[in-house]
């Protein structure tokens, strides 16, 4: 029976060894087995490669990283006011949903070329739009879901001033969506990365993450290529634990 | 005289031997919950735990079901280890909750226990429909739970302790959620049960109303440590007599202030003034 | 009462989608209308789309051109049926993909439910591998084809494709079943230990029934992801006969041929709602396990 909590040196030193013992046998497996470089280089070899084009991997990670928070400001913005609007009025409320439930189930980024021919081929806009798109999904679900648990109590106590609807959301509705809308902010920053780098693949300047790993792994340059995965990791790693540091700090102050 | 004849009329239903249950804390030294208890509980008997909240009545329950382990002490049911008594299924339990699985029906709850321990399908159907009609569900065997009301819901979990027929039943406030005259309702056919399948049952409250109905005999706890501060015979006559007409009785109304002035005891000498917290005294 | 409350709710679902729908068109052409030719231009930024025909086909020139044929060629198909049938197959990789990533997500949520520190040591890392684009190692897999051989087993293309789908598929799947499987009451946990029963048994009566609710919503992220995936890699790894491919390919045509990129972008529409809807068949069968949770 699983009872007792686990204790903090459970919760921080097994992933770890864990973590280090996968790396380290996949290290021994690659060597071991002498498996050739295309299929999977070794984890020292990537961190190397890494280490030796640390410029151009940083210049990559500038340009796919400046799409994804483009796309993310953008897009949860979108995604916020939608949801107010949604919460206040109920058509339009109804009219978006099917809408929106279709949006979430459909490869977004399969829109990418033809936003490449509506914007120029030549600019970020159409990654920038494929993120957005992607982050307005979750943050308009989440935001709608947090505006709508608002307590009776408050309703009915806001009813009884007489306050106007738009009132009523800021005095009682926004404070209790807040938490929610930062969870879909959370799951929209990864999103963000992952959109803006994958939309490269479908076409458009070069330059970002996806390109770099696409024209490294054609020409056969696979430490390069793996180098770059390493900082898209890193990337969208930065873009998570940013926007977890701002739900924590936004949860903590309004007592959540 | 050899072991065999460990099932002989004197052997205790429960046999509760200086037990100590300490729930270890992060910081300090534990909270002690229960505090070197005895009791024993005879075939057939009817024991009902009371006391304000804190005073590990549940916690006595849940080791008798050996869903907890005793830091010290020994507990015995049918003369076997707490834990053998579990696996040999040597009771029926309900608890608070009703706790029924929500995508099961009526039938298929009572079932449950008969299917997990290799009943078959036929003497399972057979003994969920006499059980069924025993706590007065014919009508809803077919019902799944959201579909009834929580007194139906209990009557069902109580069914469901009764499925194999055991010799001891424990009850954890089986009836605490429910609204006063379900409760009433309740309580009289579990006299009814109780009459008709001889189970002895150890039947945990916070009514003492509750407590002084149903029982042989009540066994009123105090809180920190958890402690038995008194047993009150009931002396009400044997649960087959026992009728509505009975919580008229006078015998009744005696028990029910012994009971009371048990409880408030120490809030009369000011040791604990929050000493009775969480005992209804209606 | 509201006037309209006899009204199926499922019915006026429908009617306001299309609704919507039906208000998307109209932005799209009225914006076509009256929009400047160049798009809206702030700086050097395009911040509106341009309006020509290349652009912004109109949306009855999308439609007409899916009944045409495919190219010139004597031989080829109407577009709608070439646009089917790479949705067929992208479907089919996303599906072995969805299996894989459901077996191997439920495999991770049973060993972590069982073992304390499995959970401890691998949960962080699957969080964690979702945070991060690890999709990106898309293009690297396309080597795999024709290099990896055991005996008379070739790894095919089609076949990074799926393990790239059930990579992302297997996520939502080992969180959800995870929570879903951690979900029983402690009352419900509490009577299988007194009934005696191993834990197997209690996965298979309780565990599992009662992770239905959590399951679907995560069966159906998964189809979606798979769907994406496939998508994705068909497209990185340069794999013929899906709808991946044919966004790229038919992307090309856009200078001439305005309509043409629009038929796959239906397409893989149509494939992600399938995906989803197969899911809400099997929600539609385990309906029984999904009762409201009995008040008790």
């Amino acid at each position: 029976m699983r009872t007792a909590q686990p204790g903090l040196v459970q919760t921080v030193l097994a992933p770890i060894v864990f973590g280090v013992a996968v790396i380290l046998l996949w290290q021994g497996l690659v060597t071991g087995l002498a498996i050739k470089a295309f299929i999977l280089p070794a984890p020292f070899a990537i961190g190397a490669e890494f280490a030796g084009n640390l410029n151009n991997v940083a210049g990559g990670m500038a340009v796919t990283g400046r799409n994804s928070l483009i796309g993310l400001v953008i897009g949860a913005l979108i995604g916020i006011a939608l949801a107010i609007v949604a919460a206040l009025a109920r058509l339009l409320d109804e009219m978006a949903a099917p809408i929106v439930a279709a949006l979430s189930v459909v490869p977004i980024v399969a829109l990418a070329p033809v936003l490449y021919t509506m914007f120029g081929a030549g600019a970020e806009t159409a990654r920038q739009l494929v993120a957005a798109l992607a982050v307005f999904v979750p943050v308009y679900f989440n935001t709608l879901k947090g505006l709508r648990q608002v307590r009776p109590v408050d309703r009915d106590l806001m009813r009884a001033y007489a306050v106007t609807s738009w009132q009523a959301t800021r005095a009682v509705t926004l404070p209790t969506a807040l938490p929610f809308v930062f969870t879909g902010l959370r799951i929209a920053s990864s999103l963000a990365v992952i959109s803006a780098l994958i939309a490269e693949y479908f076409g458009g300047p070069v330059g970002g993450l996806g390109k770099s790993i696409t024209s490294a792994a054609s020409s056969s340059n696979y430490g390069l290529a793996w180098a770059y995965v390493l900082g898209s990791i890193i990337l969208g790693l930065a873009f998570y634990c940013a926007a977890l540091i701002v739900e924590k700090l936004v949860t903590r102050r309004s007592g959540g | 005289m050899t072991t065999t004849t460990s099932f002989a009329v004197d052997v205790p239903a429960v046999n509760v031997h200086g037990v100590s249950r300490i729930f270890a804390a992060r910081k300090g030294p534990g909270v002690t919950a229960l505090d070197d208890v005895s009791l024993t509980v005879a075939p057939g008997e009817f024991v009902s735990l009371i006391g304000p909240s804190g005073c590990g009545k549940s916690t006595l329950l849940r080791l008798i079901a050996d869903l907890d382990v005793p830091t010290s002490g020994r507990i015995e049911v049918f003369g076997k280890p707490a834990r053998q008594a579990r696996i040999d299924q040597d009771y029926g339990i309900a608890f608070q909750q009703a706790g029924l699985l929500p995508w099961r029906t009526v039938a298929g709850n009572i079932e449950l226990p008969l299917e997990l321990h290799g009943v078959g399908k036929a003497a399972r159907r057979r003994r969920a429909a006499e059980l069924i009609a025993l706590v007065g569900l014919s009508d809803f065997a077919a019902h799944f739970p959201d579909q009834l009301s929580g007194g139906m819901q209990q009557r069902v979990a109580i069914a469901r302790s009764l499925a194999e027929s055991p010799s001891l039943l424990l009850m954890d406030e089986p009836f605490g959620a429910l609204d006063e005259m379900t409760r009433e309702r309740m309580q009289n056919e579990l006299v009814r049960i109780c009459a008709e399948t001889q189970a002895a049952v150890v039947f945990v409250t916070h009514s003492i109303p509750e407590a002084v109905f149903l029982s042989n005999r009540v066994v009123v706890l105090e809180p920190r440590p958890g402690r038995i501060r008194s047993i009150v015979s009931v002396g009400l006559g044997a649960p087959s007599g026992r009728g509505e007409d009975l919580r008229e009785d006078e015998g009744f109304f005696r028990s029910l202030s012994e009971v009371r002035d048990l409880l408030h005891g120490d809030e009369a000498a000011g040791a604990s003034p929050a000493g009775a917290r969480g005992v209804e005294t209606r | 009462m509201r006037r309209d409350a006899h009204v199926h709710p499922r019915l006026r679902g429908g009617l306001f989608g299309l609704a919507g729908l039906v208000l998307l068109a109209l932005i799209w052409e009225l914006y076509k209308a009256l929009g400047p030719v160049d798009g809206v231009v702030i700086g050097t930024l395009t911040v509106l789309p341009r309006t020509t025909d290349l652009a912004m086909p109109h949306l009855w020139v999308m439609f007409d051109r899916l009944f045409e044929p495919v190219t010139g060629a004597a031989s080829a198909l109407p577009l709608w049926q070439a646009v089917s049938q790479g949705s067929l197959f992208t479907l089919g990789i996303a599906a072995v993909g969805w299996l894989v990533g459901v077996t191997v997500g439920l495999a991770l949520a049973l060993l972590m439910q069982r073992f304390r520190l499995a959970e401890s040591a691998i949960l962080p890392w699957i969080i964690l591998s979702q945070t991060v684009p690890l999709i990106a190692i898309a293009p690297l897999v396309r080597r795999w084809g024709a290099q990896i051989q055991f005996g008379d087993f070739t790894w095919e293309s089609w076949m990074s494709v799926a393990l790239i789908a059930s990579y992302l598929a297997f996520f939502p799947v080992s969180i959800g079943a995870l929570r879903g499987l951690a979900s029983p009451d402690a009352n419900h946990v509490d009577l299988m230990h007194c009934y005696a029963v191993g834990w197997w048994k209690t996965l298979w009566r309780l565990r599992l029934p009662a992770s239905v609710g959590y399951l679907l919503p995560a069966l159906r992220l998964a189809a979606v992801s798979a769907v994406v995936g496939s998508v994705v890699a068909e497209v990185s790894i340069g794999l013929r006969g899906g709808i991946g491919r044919l966004i790229v390919e038919y992307a090309g045509a856009a200078g001439n041929d305005p309509g043409k990129p629009w038929a796959p972008i239906f397409g893989s529409i149509l494939v992600g709602l399938v995906a989803a809807g197969f899911v809400g068949l099997i929600g539609l069968f385990l309906r029984r396990f999904r009762r409201g949770e009995a008040s008790a």
